[in-house]
């Protein structure tokens, strides 16, 4: 049944979607100046990875990718908590959270 | 029994050198001066058991502790050989130290780092014991540079003065070089018999290996280099007179009785050989001859009474090798127990004349202490005998038996030799008149000061004077005890000078120039009084004498001036170009790394920028270029 998937809607179609994603990602990340909105295109990105790992994997009949994309997730869930947590750090700082504020890493 | 034994007699010494520089200052000063004498006088009874051993077997003893190196079929042992020649040496190297270490007790009282010197004195006889009882070459090395060391740290003893640092650091150079030479010399001689080991080169020579003389003759020389660096010869003698800055004991012991007596033992020790080398025996000859010459040249002007002894020990060890040189290795070895004797008897009294008169050694100002100091000036006077050649003292036998041989192969040689032994007999009266006769022309207070040395300086002192008085004994002509002990450590039989009427003409003539000598030191500075001018007027031939033939002057001009031009041309130029280019390198990291740095500006947008940059391009180039 998964073949027929991939019958349907061509592995193209999902490489296509990925590499979107991925670009949009991107763009926020260089763009948004608002370090939530930077840390959701990351996800983005992210995610546009782990979507292709997944259409790898049924493309290769092998359930090892979709086993790494869990494992993705798990770890992305945990670095999710502890990015957030440094952001409100930050903004308890600073009162902002836009990332031209943070300028103390100068060398 | 035999290792046991040789490990006391070499640890003894070693142990009184850790105690004392370890717990020598909570030590009182008696119980360290105490130590370092004992720990001595046990090496001196162990050697004398060996000794006693040795003599009654005939055979020498080898003790053979672990293999040092081994470098495929080329090995060397830590192992020590106790045969007739380095037990002879013990003896008077123990013997002589246990009576110096008694007197330094008494004379060295009153300083204060009283431990740090019986420290050094005892790591002294360690490396002397090491030196002359090792039975490679590499083990003598040990003791070779070890007892440069304690001579470097003994003659810089009393550190806060310039002078005798500056001293010390000479007599440090000075032997480098010889030791280089040596150095040089052990390796020519490791490559050629694949062994340094005293008897495993005699054996093969002894059965006719062959052997290249060229290279041979080139390691001997190597050798006899390091022996004049030891042994103050020509031309690396400058520093033994500096030397005197050390305390008076350490003059005794190391440079007049053991130390400098180093580069003979050697020579002997490996007169098999020096046998083979006829051409560098000749070279060691004649610059004994000439050194012997010229330092009793230097004596005869010499005002300060320690100089004169230094200067003498200098001219009498230039007669030992003059011996060495015309293969009469006995007959050196005698004069160095000889000389042993009545040098570090004239030392010490020396010292107890410079105790007594307050630290003060210039001889124009003393005069008249015989009345003051009847025991050293008896003892003193014996040993002066002894040393002019007088009958029957010990020096007449030792020195008349180098003369006898010289006349045999050499006459020039001979006349060289006599006219040293002719101005020996007039410096040492001459210092003794200075000291001992005469008005006493110090200051009041020196004056008031005079005084006997206590019995603990005295004791040594006779012992000293005995041993120079009847020490002739162990080799008396025609009947020699001496060359008969010492036949095993030569190849084959020695050749042995018949007393004839030659011998007695000789010894006549020996005797006759010595009195003359006497007499004219008696002439001048008793009959006439006359006392040694001052130093800026000494003028003529005295002049030069006095500034001791330019030598020093020499060496600087020759050797130092140019070593120091070359050092100022490196930091003039090269130090600089050198710094130009360390110093431009630095400057262009310094330059890109600013620019680098305006970079790293703290917007985390612009990180990022470069960040998504260098990956896409990294992308690129991997996967779709």
């Amino acid at each position: 049944m998964l073949q027929n998937i991939l019958q349907e809607i061509g592995i193209e179609n999902y490489i296509f979607l990925a590499t979107a994603l991925f670009c949009v990602g991107i763009f926020g990340v260089l763009y948004r100046r608002n370090a939530i909105v930077v840390f959701m295109s990351i996800e983005i990105m992210l995610n546009a990875v782990n979507l292709l790992l997944v259409a790898f994997s049924t493309y290769h009949q092998d359930a090892a990718g979709q086993v790494f994309v869990f494992f993705s997730m798990a770890v992305a869930a945990a670095e999710v908590a502890i990015g957030l947590a440094i952001l409100v750090a930050i903004y308890r700082n600073l009162k902002s959270i836009d990332i031209d504020d943070l300028r103390n890493l100068k060398g | 029994m035999d290792s046991t034994l040789v490990l006391i007699l070499l640890l003894s010494p070693f142990i009184g050198f850790l105690s004392n520089i370890f717990f020598g200052k909570s030590l009182s000063k008696n119980l360290s001066g105490t130590i370092g004498t004992i720990a001595v006088g046990i090496s001196f009874v162990v050697s004398v058991i060996l000794f006693n051993k040795v003599l009654q077997s005939g055979k020498g003893i080898t003790v053979h502790f672990f293999d040092w190196l081994e470098l495929f079929n080329f090995k060397v042992g830590f192992s020590f050989l106790l045969d007739q020649l380095s037990l002879l040496w013990l003896l008077f190297v123990t013997g002589i130290g246990t009576l110096i270490h008694l007197y330094s007790i008494s004379y060295m009282h009153d300083d204060e780092n009283l431990h740090k010197f019986f420290s050094y004195l005892n790591l002294f006889v360690f490396f002397m014991i090491t030196l002359v009882a090792g039975s490679n070459l590499l083990i003598m090395f040990i003791g070779w540079e070890g007892v440069g060391l304690c001579s470097y740290l003994l003659i810089g003893f009393w550190y806060k003065n310039q002078n005798y640092n500056d001293a010390a650091k000479k007599a440090f150079i000075m032997n480098r070089i010889g030791d280089l030479g040596f150095l040089a010399g052990i390796f020519i001689i490791g490559y050629l018999f694949n062994s340094l080991d005293y008897l495993t080169i005699k054996q093969v020579l002894a059965s006719g290996g062959f052997v290249d003389l060229g290279w041979l003759a080139f390691a001997t020389l190597c050798l006899f280099i390091g022996a004049t660096g030891k042994s103050a010869q020509l031309p690396l003698y400058t520093w033994l007179p500096d030397a005197m800055a050390g305390p008076t004991p350490v003059s005794a012991l190391i440079h007049a009785a053991t130390m400098v007596t180093a580069g003979i033992f050697m020579v002997t020790r490996l007169n098999f050989l020096f046998e083979l080398t006829p051409a560098v025996l000749n070279v060691i000859a004649i610059i004994g001859a000439l050194t012997a010459l010229i330092a009793a040249f230097i004596a005869l002007v010499q005002n300060d009474i320690k100089k004169v002894l230094a200067y003498s020990t200098v001219s009498q060890l230039g007669l030992m090798f003059l011996a060495l040189g015309l293969g009469a290795y006995e007959v050196a070895v005698f004069h160095v127990v000889t000389h042993a004797f009545f040098k570090a008897c004239l030392f010490l009294g020396s010292g107890s004349v410079i105790h007594a008169m307050g630290g003060e050694q210039d001889m124009r100002y003393m005069g008249g202490l015989k009345s003051h100091m009847k025991t050293t000036y008896i003892t003193f006077l014996i040993s002066t005998l002894a040393i002019s050649g007088i009958f029957p003292l010990s020096g007449f036998f030792s020195k008349d038996e180098i003369l006898l041989v010289a006349f045999h192969e050499n006459k020039v040689l001979w006349v060289i030799a006599s006219l040293a032994s002719i101005m020996t007999a007039f410096y040492m009266f001459r210092l003794l008149y200075l000291t001992f006769f005469g008005k006493f022309r110090g200051s009041e207070e020196q004056k008031h000061h005079l005084h006997e040395s206590p019995s603990l300086m005295t004791f040594p002192l006779i012992v000293l004077a005995i041993l120079a008085a009847v020490g002739g004994l162990i080799s008396l002509p025609g009947n020699s005890w001496l060359n008969h002990y010492l036949e095993p450590i030569f190849i084959g039989s020695r050749p042995h000078h018949a007393v004839d009427s030659t011998a007695y003409m000789l010894m006549g003539v020996a005797t006759v120039g010595a009195l003359i000598g006497i007499f004219l030191a008696y002439s001048k500075y008793i009959k006439k009084g006359e006392l040694p001018a001052k130093d800026k007027e000494v003028t003529g031939f005295a002049k030069v004498l006095h500034n001791k033939f330019y030598v020093d002057e020499i060496y600087t001009a020759i050797i130092v001036k140019p070593i120091y031009a070359l050092g100022d041309f490196f930091k003039a130029v090269v130090e600089v170009a050198i710094a130009a280019i360390v110093f431009g390198t630095g400057k262009v990291a310094n330059l890109l790394s600013d620019q680098g740095r305006t970079l790293q500006n703290g917007s985390v947008g612009l990180y990022l920028f470069v960040f998504v940059l260098g990956f896409s391009t990294i992308v690129y180039y991997l996967f779709l270029a």
